[in-house]
């Protein structure tokens, strides 16, 4: 037991590994804010595509589809590899030294398609009432998208999104074993430097921490727009 | 006002979903500042056929003319023409993440492109006719019934349509909230708006339509002035239906 203790909560070396750590745990900081921020864009725009009605938009829509299959079912570790890989090629200014940007190609890529399921479902489930009511007072198939459908559609999918941006933080350690030193990369230097993973303790800590707030803040939003625009019970 | 004068003419309107025809040819002629009624069964084709002249449904057959364009041919500015035609659904289907302010002001401001707070002035207007200028800044799901379907009403008058179709505006309100909703429509009916409404409110029919159409299995079967149609019915399929209605306590 005290064996235990000591190589996973060591305090000796959660105080000195954890600088390290947090310096490293930017990186995954950076990681998840900018592959979001692609993320939650993109997805918005294949789920758009993927619902466009009509014979012409059909090609667009079974490449939404093909994509979100293709990167929906392939493990992110290997997507990982294969966009590093990929970058040794150099093709579109890509490099295999920018771990960075290839880690965020990677993390876009899957997670935009997993979130774009997110986005559709979102829509699918506002009542087709809805879209006709917008269309039979002259508004376009797009405003009636961007004012009526989407707003309610996108209030509805908060929890999941934010599920799948919780899924995303905690992948962004993934990048380590293209050899981005993050958090993880870190933690596991302290780990074979000093035989002690008190340091993978650390690093738990630091993700956990980051995501509890963000849970009760989502809580927070949700509920304060249902007081806002639902009838009190009478 | 197209050739034989009439605001609204439909002529042999078909309408198929897959396999099942629920409009065999309609004819049907609505002047300017007329009322016309349409009765029957539900099922008889009543919300199809008034979802065809604002084009939320594709007739497979026949032409509506409306103002003088027809309407059912190609090249028509949809979004330009249903501004022209207001309609009004059963289930309110106000936006419910709007206030009813943003519900009203929400077709001026983006399909007709007209200011904010010129449209905004214009919706606080029309609510303060129908008495509910107090609600502009609340959610629709705050207000009763009623409530709601007037506030319905006024967002498909606000940009300012020459017709209104009003598809069993009170089928889903309970009874005591019946009569503000017909109140509204009779006011309009008194100002001139041209209206055609499906309802099963026949003592209301009765007294604000100039002419009530009988729909029974997707054909008109009998037309006329109210007094006609519910005093002395020609066809036996309407006397069975007025009968039925009867029984119901409608009239």
């Amino acid at each position: 037991m005290g064996q235990f203790l000591h190589t996973f909560f060591s305090p000796f070396d959660f105080l000195r590994s954890a600088p390290a750590i947090w310096n490293g745990f930017q990186l995954n900081l950076e990681l998840m804010v900018v592959a979001e921020a692609f993320i939650l864009v993109l997805a918005l725009l294949i789920a758009i595509v993927r619902g466009l009605p009509g014979r012409a938009a059909a090609p667009l829509r079974a490449a939404a589809i093909v994509y979100t299959d293709i990167f929906r079912g392939t493990p992110l570790l290997l997507v990982i590899f294969m966009v590093e890989g990929f970058a040794t090629l150099n093709y579109f200014g890509l490099s295999s030294q920018s771990l960075f940007r290839n880690g965020v190609i990677a993390l876009v890529l899957v997670y935009t398609a997993y979130v774009t399921e997110v986005y559709r479902a979102g829509i699918e489930s506002v009542h087709p009432s809805q879209r006709m009511a917008a269309r039979s007072l002259g508004l376009s198939y797009m405003q009636a998208l961007r004012y009526v459908v989407l707003p309610q559609a996108i209030r509805r999918v908060v929890p999941p999104l934010l599920n799948d941006f919780i899924g995303l933080q905690k992948d962004t350690v993934l990048i380590t074993t293209i050899g981005l030193v993050e958090a993880l990369g870190q933690a596991n230097q302290w780990s074979s430097d000093y035989v002690n993973f008190t340091g993978l303790t650390v690093t738990a800590v630091f993700f956990i921490f980051l995501t509890i707030p963000l849970a009760r803040f989502t809580d927070h939003i949700i509920r304060q727009r249902e007081r806002r625009e639902r009838a009190q019970a009478v | 006002m197209s050739e034989n004068g009439h605001f609204v003419s439909l002529q042999g309107v078909r309408k198929r979903f897959d396999d099942l025809e629920v409009l065999h040819g309609i004819d049907l002629d609505v002047g300017e500042h007329e009322v016309v009624c349409l009765i029957g069964a539900s099922g008889s084709g009543k919300s199809t056929l008034l979802r065809c002249i604002n084009l939320l449904e594709q007739v497979d057959g026949g032409t509506i003319v409306v103002d003088g364009q027809t309407i059912t041919g190609a090249k028509v500015d949809v979004n330009r023409l249903r501004q022209k035609i207001g309609i009004v659904f059963q289930a309110y289907n106000l936006f419910p993440h709007m206030t009813v302010l943003q519900n009203v002001t929400l077709a001026p401001r983006k399909a007709l492109g007209i200011p904010r707070s010129q449209a905004e002035g214009h919706a606080r207007a029309l609510l303060r006719q129908i008495g509910l200028e107090d609600k502009a800044d609340e959610f629709p799901d705050r207000l009763s019934g009623g409530q709601q379907q007037r506030v319905a009403i006024v967002r498909a008058l606000a940009t300012g349509p020459k017709l209104l179709l009003l598809d069993e505006i009170t089928s889903a309100l309970d009874p005591q909230l019946i009569g503000e909703v017909l109140e509204l429509v009779r006011e309009l009916a008194d100002s001139g708006m041209t209206m055609i409404l499906a309802t099963h409110e026949m003592g209301f029919a009765r007294e604000v339509a100039n002419k009530i159409c009988f729909l029974d299995d997707g054909v008109i079967r009998e037309e006329g002035p109210p007094e006609a149609i519910f005093s002395s019915p020609r066809e036996e399929r309407t006397r069975e239906f007025l009968a039925r209605v009867l029984e119901g306590g409608r009239l």
